[in-house]
C-alpha cells in the first residue's frame, strides 16, 4: 500500500520574524494550557473536590476543538508556507487521534474494570477478573471459532466473484445491464436484507425460498434450526451482499490487463483453461489479494445480519464476535467485560493480518529474486 | 459451369462453431441465473409491499396476474394515495427516521470527503515528518483504521458519549460515521490525486496562486469524479450502518435501519407492512445505484489498480 506519486517540490523562502515566532508559540502553549486546565477543572468537579456547575464533559470537547484550531493557526504563523502544507493533513490526524487513539486508551481502562452501566455503583477496577472470565467463557471461544468459518467462506465467494468477473469481462451483450444488476445487492442495508431474505423469503411456510426447497424435494425446509445449516445460511446471505464488491474489484483488475498478453498466450497455442491458470490468474494475484484482504476486514465486522436474523442461535452456532458482544452488552449492560472481549479480538485480528501480510509479502517477492 | 464449392467448412471448424454456440448458451445462462439471484429479493420486497394476507399465504408472485395490488402495506407507514393528504403519526415517525438517516449519512460522508481529500492530497504531494512518522507511516496510520472492528470502539464510545452528552444525538452519530469511512475516502482520493500530473500545480504556483488556491481551483475540479465516487461509497456505508446506531441512539436520533430492525420481530406475518418499510429503506440507494453505477465502480476499482 505504499506507492508514491510525483511530489511537489517548491522552494519557499519564509522569513519568520522573532515576534511572529513568539506569538505562534504562545498560541500553541496557551491553548494547550487552557485545555489542560479545563480537563483538570472538570476532573476535580467530577470527583467533588471543587464546586463547579458542570453536568457533563462537553467543555472538554470545546477545549479540544479550540486547541486544534489554535494548533492549525500556529502552524502557519510558525512555519509559513511549510505550515500551510501541514494544514492539509492536520485536521484528519487530529480527528483520528481524538476519535480512535483516545477512546482506545480509554477502552484499556474500561477493559480491566467491572462497570455495569445500569447499576448506580459506577466503575470498579477488578484487575484480571475479566480476562479470567473470558478464558472460561465457552461462548466467546465459540464465536471466535465461527469467525474462522465465516472467514474461510470468503474463498468460495472469491471463486464465484472471479467466475462472474471473467464472464463480464468477456465479449457479451448488455454488459451495463448485468453490471448494474450484479451491483445492486451491495447497496442494500444488511438490516433490510435480514428481513427480506432471512425473515420472509426463508420463512418455512410461505417464503418463496422455502417453497422452492420443497419443490426441490426438501420436505420440511428449515434454514435456522440446525446449527450447520443456520451457519451456512448466514454465510450465504452475507456472501450475497458482498460478492458484488469482490466482483467489481476483480473486474477492474481484469480490464487493466493488456489484451496482448492474453492474445499472445492464445497464439502460442494455450487452451483457454491453461491461458487462465498460467497468464490471467498470476497477473491477477495482487488485485486478488487486495480484494480478499479488504473482504476479510469487512467480514470481521459481520454482525448486522446475525443480530437481526438469528441473534446468535441456535445455541450460539451463528454467533460472530461482534454480535456476541452486542448481546452480552444488551443482556447484562456490563461495558467492562464486553470491552475486554473486543480488545482481545482486536489484538487477534492485528496479529493475524500482520502475519498474513508478511506471508503474502514473502510469497510475492521471494528472496532469491532479489539476490 | 459446375457449381463447385471451393471453400469448405471442415468438420473441425463446424465443431468449433457448435462449441462456441453452447459456450454462449452456458455464459448467458449463468448471467441470467445470477441476475435472478440478485434481483429477486428486491422484486419480492417491492411486490410484497402491495400484497394482502391471502396473497402472502398462497405465494402469489406476479402483480395484476396473480393478485391485485393493494396499498395496505404502504398505509402502515402512512404513504399511500389515500393517506398522503391526512395527518398521520406513523408517517411522521417514519419521516423522522428517514431524515435522521439522510442527515447522518450525507453530513458524515461530506465531512469525511473534506477531511479525507485534504489528507490524501497532502500525502500525495508533500513530504511530512512528525517525529518518526514519515509519509508511508502516516498513510498506514490512516488506512490501518480500516481493520479496527466497530465493536472495539462501540462500548467506550457509549461511555464517552454519555459523559459528553452526545448520546442519542445526530452529531455523535455523524462523528462516528465519519471515522468509519475516512480511511476509504483517503484510499480512493490518494489514488485520484496521484494520477493528476504535478506540473499542473507547478504552473498554477508560477502563475501566482498559493498552494491552497491551486488545490481548490485546479486540483479539486479535476478530481471531482473521484470525489463523487468516494462520496457515494461513503453514503452507501453510512446509510446502511446499523451497529453504532443501535447502540448509541434511542429516541431522537434513531435511524432508519434501527427502525426496520425494531419492527422485524413484532410484525409476524404482516409482511406487507415490513415489506413497505424495507422497500423504503432500500429504494434510495437502489436509485443511486442505478443512476450512478459508473462512479461506484470507479471508486471500488481505485483499490484494484495497485
Amino acid at each position: 500500500m505504499a506507492g508514491h506519486g510525483d511530489l511537489l517540490h517548491v522552494v519557499t523562502a519564509d522569513e519568520i520574524s522573532e515576534r511572529r515566532r513568539t506569538f505562534g508559540r504562545l498560541l500553541v502553549w496557551g491553548s494547550l494550557g487552557l485545555m489542560v486546565m479545563t480537563f483538570a477543572a472538570l476532573g476535580l468537579a467530577q470527583s467533588g473536590v471543587i464546586e463547579l456547575d458542570f453536568k457533563d464533559w462537553r467543555p472538554a470537547l470545546y477545549a479540544y476543538l479550540f486547541w486544534a484550531t489554535c494548533l492549525g493557526i500556529a502552524q502557519v504563523v510558525l512555519h509559513g508556507e511549510q505550515g500551510k502544507r501541514s494544514l492539509f493533513i492536520l485536521p484528519a490526524t487530529l480527528f483520528v487521534v481524538a476519535m480512535v487513539i483516545f477512546p482506545l486508551i480509554f477502552a484499556l481502562g474500561i477493559a480491566f474494570s467491572n462497570w455495569n452501566l445500569s447499576s448506580l455503583e459506577g466503575r470498579s477496577f477488578n484487575g484480571f477478573d475479566n480476562l479470567r472470565q473470558m478464558w472460561g467463557d465457552p461462548f466467546y471461544w465459540n464465536a471466535l471459532k465461527n469467525m474462522l468459518y465465516y472467514t474461510a467462506a470468503i474463498l468460495v465467494e472469491y471463486a464465484i466473484a472471479f467466475g462472474l468477473a471473467l464472464i463480464l469481462a468477456s465479449n457479451i451483450r448488455g454488459r451495463r445491464f448485468f453490471r448494474v444488476a450484479f451491483l445492486l445487492p451491495l447497496m442494500l442495508s444488511p438490516v433490510a436484507v435480514s428481513w427480506m431474505i432471512g425473515k420472509s423469503m426463508m420463512e418455512t411456510r410461505f417464503g418463496p425460498i422455502a417453497r422452492f426447497a420443497r419443490w426441490l424435494g426438501w420436505d420440511r425446509p428449515s434454514f435456522f434450526g440446525d446449527p450447520e445449516i443456520a451457519r451456512a445460511t448466514i454465510m450465504m446471505m452475507d456472501a450475497w451482499t458482498y460478492i458484488p464488491f469482490m466482483l467489481i474489484m476483480i473486474l477492474a483488475g481484469l480490464q487493466a490487463i493488456p489484451r496482448e498478453i492474453q492474445e499472445a498466450s492464445r497464439v502460442d497455442g494455450a487452451s483457454a483453461w491453461r491461458g487462465f491458470w498460467e497468464v490471467t490468474f498470476p497477473l491477477m494475484l495482487p488485485v486478488s489479494i487486495t480484494a480478499i484482504l479488504i473482504r476479510v476486514i469487512f467480514k470481521l465486522k459481520l454482525a448486522d445480519i446475525i443480530i437481526n436474523v438469528t441473534s446468535g442461535g441456535p445455541g450460539g452456532a451463528t454467533d460472530s464476535v461482534t454480535s456476541f458482544i452486542f448481546r452480552e452488552y444488551r443482556d447484562r449492560s456490563n461495558v467492562g467485560y464486553g470491552t475486554l472481549l473486543a480488545i482481545v479480538y482486536l489484538v487477534l485480528i492485528v496479529v493475524a493480518i500482520t502475519a498474513f501480510m508478511k506471508l503474502v509479502n514473502r510469497w510475492m517477492n521471494p528472496k532469491y529474486l532479489h539476490g | 459451369m459446375a457449381e463447385l464449392q471451393i471453400f469448405h467448412d471442415s468438420d473441425v471448424d463446424l465443431r468449433h462453431r457448435a462449441k462456441h454456440f453452447t459456450g454462449r448458451v452456458v455464459i448467458y445462462g449463468v448471467l441470467l441465473v445470477w441476475t435472478v439471484i440478485c434481483l429477486f429479493p428486491i422484486y419480492w420486497t417491492l411486490t410484497t409491499s402491495f400484497k394482502l394476507a391471502p396473497n402472502v399465504m398462497q405465494g402469489h408472485l406476479v402483480p395484476f396476474l396473480d393478485f391485485t395490488p393493494k396499498w395496505k402495506g404502504w398505509e402502515s407507514i402512512g404513504l399511500s394515495p389515500r393517506l398522503i393528504g391526512q395527518e398521520s403519526t406513523v408517517r411522521e415517525e417514519f419521516l423522522k427516521r428517514f431524515t435522521n438517516s439522510t442527515i447522518a449519512a450525507c453530513a458524515s460522508s461530506m465531512l469525511a470527503l473534506i477531511l479525507g481529500s485534504m489528507a490524501a492530497y497532502g500525502l500525495s504531494r508533500f513530504q511530512y515528518r512528525f517525529g518518526f512518522m514519515r509519509n508511508p507511516d502516516i498513510s498506514f496510520f490512516f488506512l490501518s483504521q480500516l481493520i479496527l472492528p466497530p465493536v472495539v470502539l462501540a462500548l467506550p464510545f457509549l461511555v464517552l458519549y454519555k459523559q459528553l452528552d452526545l448520546l442519542d444525538t445526530r452529531i455523535g452519530l455523524i462523528l462516528l460515521y465519519t471515522l468509519t469511512v475516512l480511511p476509504i475516502v483517503i484510499w480512493i482520493m490518494r489514488d485520484q490525486f496521484q494520477a493528476i500530473p504535478v506540473e499542473l500545480e507547478e504552473a498554477a504556483l508560477v502563475d501566482g496562486l498559493s498552494i491552497w488556491g491551486a488545490f481548490i481551483a485546479i486540483v479539486l475540479p479535476i478530481a471531482l469524479p473521484g470525489m463523487v465516487a468516494a462520496f457515494i461509497l461513503s453514503l452507501v456505508l453510512t446509510w446502511n450502518e446499523y451497529f453504532f446506531a443501535a447502540l448509541l441512539t434511542s429516541t431522537d436520533a434513531k435511524t432508519l435501519p434501527v427502525m426496520v430492525a425494531s419492527q422485524t420481530g413484532s410484525q409476524g406475518i404482516n409482511w406487507w407492512a415490513m415489506a413497505a418499510l424495507s422497500a423504503s429503506a432500500i429504494l434510495p440507494l437502489i436509485v443511486i445505484g442505478i443512476l450512478l453505477e459508473r462512479f461506484i465502480i470507479k471508486g471500488m476499482a481505485a483499490g484494484a489498480g495497485r
